[in-house]
C-alpha cells in the first residue's frame, strides 16, 4: 500500500527534495537531460502501463500525451489539474503536500515528451497548505538547477509555475481550467477544437491530473509492465481511493487497482459497531450511487465498477450506513451542483436549480407524487445536452439514488418525514 | 488603492506568464487586494485592479462574481467556511454548524454583531477523510468537535 503517489507520506520531511531523491526520485529526468531516453520510448513504457487519467475520465495518458503536435512550432504548454473538487476526494492535497516532487518530474517528463517549454500547476484556492509545500519543492528543483533553460547543459528547457483558483468546482473541467489561468471565468469551451491543438492562450496544451503526473516518474524508473501487472487488464497499476463517509478511519489508500472494496473497507476500519452497509459512492458524488450488495462484490477497477453500474470516476469511496436518510444526502449532492453550476448551458443552469428545489421541497415535508417522475425528467433532459459532464454528474446521482431508494422518498413524499431512524 | 507592497506580490504572479498576457494574474490580484482590505472587494478596488492590469473592468466584475472565494460584501475579521458536503455531512457537520451558529448568535452568510467572525456554508474543501471540517484563512481545521470548536473560536483576534 501507498508504495508510488503517496510512498513518501510516513518518512521525515515528506516533501523534500533530499526525500524524493532518497526514493529514487528524479532519476528519469537525468536520465532524460542525459540524453538515455526518447519520448517515443517514454511513450511506449506509459502505454504498456496501462496508466489512465486519474482526474475521472481515465483516458489512457500515453494516448492523450501523443495527441500533441510535438514538432509544431511555436509555445506548447503543460497544465496539472490540482483544482481538487470533487465531494469526496482529498489526495491529490496529500500528493502535493506530502509528495510534491513527483507532480514536478512528472510534469517536466511529460513537458519533454510534448516539446512543450512551460508548466503550470492549477492549484484550487482553498489549498493553501499544499501550495506552500508545492512552491517549496519548485524552488528547491530551481536551486538544484533541476528546472529552466538548458537544464544542465542538455539543451532541454522546462519552466514550471504553480497558480492558485479562488473555489470554482467547474474549474476541475479541463478547458473551464484554461480559461480561469487565462483570467475568466471558468466556463467550459466548445470542443473541438480539443486543448492538443487549441488550448492555453490558443496553443497546444495538455491537461493532466495531479495523481496522474506524479505517477509517471515511478512508472518510467521501474517499467510499464511493473505498473500493469500491479493492476488488472484494462486498469493498470495502483490508484489513491480516498474513503469517506460512515467508516471507522476515513484515510487515502493507494491500492492495486482490482483491490475487493470488501478489503478497501477493511482498510479504512469497517463500518462503526453495529451498523450495516447501505450504499456506496464509489468514484466521487457525480457517480452513481451502488447499493450495499453489489458493492460488496465489486473491486476496485474501472470494469467491475462500471458493472455494477457505476464509475471509478477520481476515487473518491463515499460510505453509507444504515442511518443515512437517502433524501437528505441526494438533497445535499443536488445543492451541490446546483450552486457549482457555471450557468453557461440551459439544461444544466435550469436543471440543477430545479431539480435541488424539489428535492428541498420534500424535505420541507411539501413533496407531491408527481415530483419523483419529475425528477427523473428533468435529470433524463439533462444527460447529454451539454458542454460538459458537470450536467451529467448532476443528473446520474438523482437516477440511482431513486432507483435504489425509491421506497424512502415515497416515504417522505407521503408522510412530510424520513423514514430512517436518527433522521428527519 | 492598491498599496506599493500588493503591487509588488500581483508583479511576482504577472511575471509568470507571457508578456501581453497579465489578465492571468487577476484571480490573484483579486485575492491579494481583498485580503488588505479586511477580506471583502469594492468596486474602487475591482476599478483599480482593471486599470492596473490593463483589463477592461467588467472582465474584472465577471471574475469577482463567479469564483466563491472574492466577498462582494464586507465579512467579520474571521470568515469561518464550514463544510456541508456528504462527507461532512455524513459526520456530523450540520449539528456543528449549528452549534456554531448558537454560540456566535450568528446565522450563516452574517458577521458576529462584535465583526470579529462571519459563517459560511460552503461545498466540499476536499479535506473528506478529516471531516467535518472548516477554513479559517489559509489554515484547515479538521476532525472537529464541539470541543475543538470552542477551542478555535477562543483563539479567534
Amino acid at each position: 500500500m501507498n508504495n508510488i503517489c503517496l510512498k513518501s507520506i510516513d518518512k521525515d520531511n515528506p516533501s523534500s527534495l533530499a526525500t524524493y531523491e532518497t526514493m529514487g526520485g528524479y532519476k528519469v529526468w537525468h536520465k532524460i537531460l542525459h540524453g538515455e531516453l526518447s519520448p517515443e520510448k517514454i511513450l511506449e513504457e506509459l502505454k504498456i502501463s496501462g496508466l489512465r487519467g486519474r482526474g475521472g475520465a481515465g483516458f489512457p495518458t500515453s494516448l492523450k500525451w501523443s495527441f500533441m503536435p510535438r514538432n509544431q512550432e511555436g509555445q506548447k504548454y503543460v497544465v496539472c489539474n490540482s483544482d481538487e473538487g470533487e465531494p469526496g476526494t482529498c489526495h491529490d492535497r496529500d500528493i502535493l503536500r506530502f509528495n510534491p516532487h513527483s507532480v514536478i518530474e512528472g510534469m517536466a517528463i511529460a513537458g519533454y515528451v510534448m516539446n512543450a517549454t512551460v508548466g503550470y500547476n492549477y492549484i484550487r484556492g482553498e489549498f493553501m497548505e499544499p501550495y506552500y509545500r508545492f512552491e517549496e519543492a519548485l524552488k528547491e528543483a530551481y536551486d538544484a538547477g533541476l528546472l529552466g533553460t538548458n537544464i544542465k547543459g542538455s539543451q532541454v528547457c522546462f519552466a514550471l509555475y504553480s497558480n492558485l483558483g479562488a473555489g470554482a468546482y467547474i474549474c476541475g473541467e479541463e478547458t473551464a481550467l484554461l480559461e480561469s489561468l487565462e483570467g475568466k471565468k471558468g466556463q467550459p469551451r466548445f470542443k473541438p477544437p480539443f486543448p492538443a491543438n487549441v488550448g492555453l492562450y490558443g496553443k497546444p496544451t495538455t491537461i493532466n491530473n495531479t495523481e496522474s503526473f506524479a505517477s509517471v516518474p515511478e512508472i518510467l524508473s521501474r517499467g510499464g509492465q511493473w505498473f500493469a501487472d500491479l493492476g488488472v487488464v484494462n486498469s493498470g497499476g495502483t490508484k489513491c481511493f480516498s474513503v469517506t463517509g460512515n467508516v471507522k478511519n476515513p484515510a487515502n489508500f493507494e491500492i492495486p487497482m482490482g483491490t475487493p472494496f470488501s478489503d478497501l473497507l477493511k482498510l479504512a476500519g469497517g463500518l462503526r459497531k453495529g451498523r450495516a452497509l447501505k450504499g456506496v459512492i464509489p468514484g466521487g458524488s457525480s457517480t452513481p450511487l451502488i447499493p450495499a450488495a453489489k458493492a460488496m462484490k465489486m473491486t476496485m477497477d474501472y470494469d467491475s465498477i462500471e458493472k455494477a453500474g457505476s464509475m471509478l470516476g477520481a476515487g473518491s469511496v463515499i460510505v453509507m450506513d444504515d442511518t443515512t436518510c437517502m433524501v437528505k444526502a441526494l438533497t445535499r449532492l443536488a445543492h451541490f451542483y446546483y450552486d457549482e453550476s457555471c450557468g453557461q448551458c440551459t439544461p444544466c443552469r435550469e436543471g440543477t436549480g430545479w431539480m435541488y428545489r424539489v428535492l428541498k421541497r420534500i424535505m420541507d415535508g411539501q413533496g407531491k407524487s408527481e415530483d419523483l417522475e419529475l425528477l427523473l425528467s428533468v435529470q433524463d433532459k439533462m444527460l447529454g445536452n451539454t458542454i460538459c459532464a458537470l450536467a451529467d454528474g448532476a443528473a446520474m446521482p438523482i437516477e440511482s439514488f431513486i432507483r435504489h431508494f425509491r421506497e424512502e422518498f415515497e416515504y417522505y413524499i407521503k408522510h412530510g418525514k424520513s423514514m430512517v431512524e436518527n433522521d428527519g | 488603492m492598491i498599496s506599493n507592497q500588493a503591487k509588488k506580490e500581483i508583479d511576482i504572479w504577472v511575471a509568470k506568464y507571457p508578456e501581453g498576457r497579465q489578465s492571468s494574474a487577476v484571480m490573484q490580484a483579486l485575492t491579494i487586494v481583498q485580503k488588505e482590505n479586511g477580506g471583502s472587494l469594492n468596486n474602487e478596488l475591482k476599478q483599480d485592479v482593471a486599470d492596473y492590469l490593463e483589463m477592461p473592468t467588467i472582465s474584472v466584475q465577471e471574475v469577482a462574481t463567479f469564483y466563491e472565494n472574492y466577498n462582494n460584501k464586507p465579512v467579520g475579521k474571521n470568515v469561518i467556511r464550514f463544510c456541508h458536503n456528504i462527507s461532512c455531512m455524513l459526520n456530523g457537520s450540520d449539528e456543528l454548524i449549528s452549534y456554531l451558529e448558537e454560540k456566535l448568535d450568528v446565522k450563516t452568510g452574517e458577521i458576529s454583531k462584535d465583526g470579529l467572525v462571519s459563517v459560511k456554508k460552503v461545498e466540499c474543501l476536499c479535506a473528506c477523510v478529516g471531516g467535518p471540517m472548516c477554513q479559517i484563512g489559509d489554515q484547515y481545521y479538521e476532525n472537529l468537535t464541539k470541543k475543538r470548536i470552542d477551542e478555535i473560536l477562543d483563539g479567534l483576534k
